[in-house]
């Protein structure tokens, strides 16, 4: 009754392929980006905005990016810590070097950068499928943290070898540096992945996305009736590392201020954004958002009840959460491999019937 | 059927050979295909049928021989470039997109009508729309044609096989092919299903004067529908003709029902 699709015909294609063609999908999407933009900065506290809404949003970037990899294409990658540090060190160089460019271009260009560095490990791809390639991808992530930490040049010769993002403006507001406001960096993250969620979102449902899918769902068959296997998993490789890229940018300059790659990039992070996707949903952009705020949110909640409720020794918590994770990444595989997306979707068919069963 | 009359000949395989190791797959093949007609590919299991077609498409390149389409002469292609010179096909074991809608299956089979970049893609906007909208109303057309207009949001991969087999007869048809290769169009299908699969070979000949080279099992099915057909076995070629001729032919009697033990 609530979600009710009955009376809203289309006359044409283009409503047909419209972004959200069912009304009420358009007022969430509403209701979510006035959410965002208006509401949350208002009613929610420094603490709230620093520890929980900038990871999850730069979370769900790089879950954005690695869910047109593994999700759309089909290619397994553990390179994404790695990948996350080339978008780190890029934007580091990049705003000592050329600071006058401006943030959000620095933002994008070490996109870029990543994207191309992505492209070149997604090489073996074309040769190799499955558990081989995430092997080769993985030797990427030990390679890059390995760059990052013996070649000084990355990170401009200092002692420490770590990089501390230098204070930037944007339209005269503080984004980067000690000094700058979570207010401030809360509005450009959340700008930034709202623009490269519709972004993906655009990808996923033209030519681009379609050949991605056909590649993962069945290559032969893709091939011979014209996708080139070449460009569309490079494409994919390049488009998902610009994501990560951007994600690790942001997550070094925006959210940490410092890093130090092998503390900040390691294997975890590549499993941890896996995770997000495979809980989320491979293959749906709203997945991206709903494995990102999981996998943020639950650990901090976990540890609020287990600490703070039932006085549990924090040591033990963390020990409990690592082993909720477990669980529940064995769970959705097993109930539901699609992830929360699915669910959602799920649970609108509900909608579109109650309160009748059918 | 009585024979028609075709002109130009489209495809011309030239004393191909194709062996994997010691294995001899196809053994000096040559015959050619005509312009507009249906062309049958016949012959016991394991003749060497479907090696044929992926020959001719680009998926294996033969040792020996020559492929000369639309008068270009080759020796090996890549499938990719044979979808782009318009050479479509189906396969014997349904390789649709499982996990993609029937529509974006078809849409997919268009994929090399569409040029636009990577940055209007993302942008979903102008020259990307405008391409998406025209290349939607094509699939839309092969979609009325074939029927399927109810299972047009629905994923493939749940779809009962018949509706899958007429999906990928969908796809294949979408790249506008002029020379369209089906493996097995209709094994495992029932009577009724074969019937409608018939039909709309036929109607594919007919309407979009697509030349059809086909692989089919039913010996029925086969007579009614080719103006020539060509049959293997154990990768040589048995014999090459009119329908009639070929029912006639000794060799191929043998080969379907064994030669007797003296």
């Amino acid at each position: 009754m609530i979600y009710r699709e009955t009376g809203q015909f289309k006359a044409n294609y283009a409503d047909d392929q419209a972004l959200f063609p069912i009304a009420q999908d358009r007022y969430v999407i509403y209701a979510v980006l006035f959410a965002t933009f208006a509401v949350v900065p208002m009613i929610l506290n420094q603490y709230w905005l620093n520890a929980i809404i900038l990871p999850f949003l730069i979370y769900s970037l790089a879950a954005l990016g690695l869910n047109v990899l593994t999700g759309y294409c089909g290619q397994v990658s553990l390179g994404t810590g790695g990948f996350m540090a080339v978008g780190a060190f890029s934007i580091y160089k990049l705003m000592v070097a050329v600071p006058e460019l401006g943030f959000i271009t620095l933002v994008i260009l070490s996109g870029i950068i990543t994207a191309a560095v992505g492209a070149l490990f997604g090489l073996p791809s074309l040769r190799i499928k499955g558990f081989y390639l995430a092997v080769a991808t993985l030797a990427s992530q030990f390679f890059l943290i390995w760059l990052f930490n013996k070649v000084g040049w990355f990170f401009n010769y200092n002692a420490t070898g770590m990089i501390t993002s230098p204070p930037m403006t944007i339209f005269g507001v503080l984004v980067t540096g000690p000094e700058a406001t979570v207010t401030a960096k809360y509005f450009l993250v959340a700008s930034i992945v709202a623009v490269f969620a519709l972004v993906a979102k655009n990808l996923a449902r033209g030519r681009f996305g379609r050949n991605w899918m056909a590649i993962r769902d069945m290559d032969i068959a893709a091939e011979l009736i014209g996708v080139r296997p070449l460009i569309a998993k490079l494409s994919a490789f390049a488009v998902s590392s610009f994501y990560i890229g951007m994600a690790g940018a942001l997550y070094f300059a925006v959210w940490l201020g410092s890093a130090e790659p092998t503390e900040a990039f390691d294997i975890n992070q590549s499993f941890l954004v896996l995770f997000m996707i495979i809980i989320g949903g491979l293959g749906s952009v709203l997945g991206s958002f709903l494995g990102a705020g999981f996998l943020v949110l639950m650990p901090i909640l976990l540890k609020n009840i287990l600490v703070d409720g039932f006085g549990t020794d924090s040591a033990l918590a963390a020990h409990i959460e690592i082993m909720t994770v477990g669980a529940l990444i064995i769970i959705f595989l097993i109930v539901e491999p699609h992830g929360l997306a699915r669910l959602w979707r799920i649970a609108k068919e509900k909608l579109r019937l109650w309160p009748f069963p059918y | 059927m009585s024979a028609r009359q075709f002109g130009d000949t489209i495809l011309e395989v030239n004393n191909i050979s194709l062996s994997f190791g010691v294995m001899k797959v196809l053994d000096n093949i040559s015959f050619d295909i005509k312009k507009g007609e249906i062309r049958s590919i016949i012959g016991p299991n394991g003749a060497g049928k479907s090696s044929m077609l992926n020959v001719i498409n680009g998926f294996y390149h033969p040792q020996e021989g020559t492929i000369t389409f639309k008068g270009e002469t080759r020796k090996a292609m890549a499938p990719h470039v044979a979808a782009s010179h318009g050479i479509a096909r189906t396969f014997q074991n349904i390789a649709l997109f499982k996990g993609m809608s029937t529509l974006d299956n078809i849409m997919t089979g268009r994929n090399l009508k569409m040029k636009t970049n990577i940055f209007w893609q993302a942008l979903h906007l102008g020259p990307a729309r405008k391409e998406e909208l025209e290349n939607r109303e094509a699939a839309e057309r092969i979609i009325d044609f074939l029927d399927i207009q109810a299972i047009r949001k629905k994923p493939v991969g749940k779809l009962p096989y018949g509706l899958q087999k007429r999906v990928e007869l969908g796809r294949a048809l979408a790249a506008e092919p002029e020379l369209l290769l089906l493996d097995e169009p209709m094994a495992g299908m029932n009577s009724e299903e074969k019937e409608d699969m018939s039909r709309f070979i036929i109607d594919v000949n007919d309407e979009f004067g697509t030349t059809i080279a086909l692989i089919e099992h039913d010996m029925g099915v086969v007579m009614d529908l080719s103006d020539r057909v060509v049959v293997l076995d154990y990768g040589k070629q048995l014999a090459d003709g009119f329908p009639e001729e070929v029912r006639a032919n000794q060799k191929v009697i043998d080969a379907y029902l064994g030669v007797p033990h003296e």
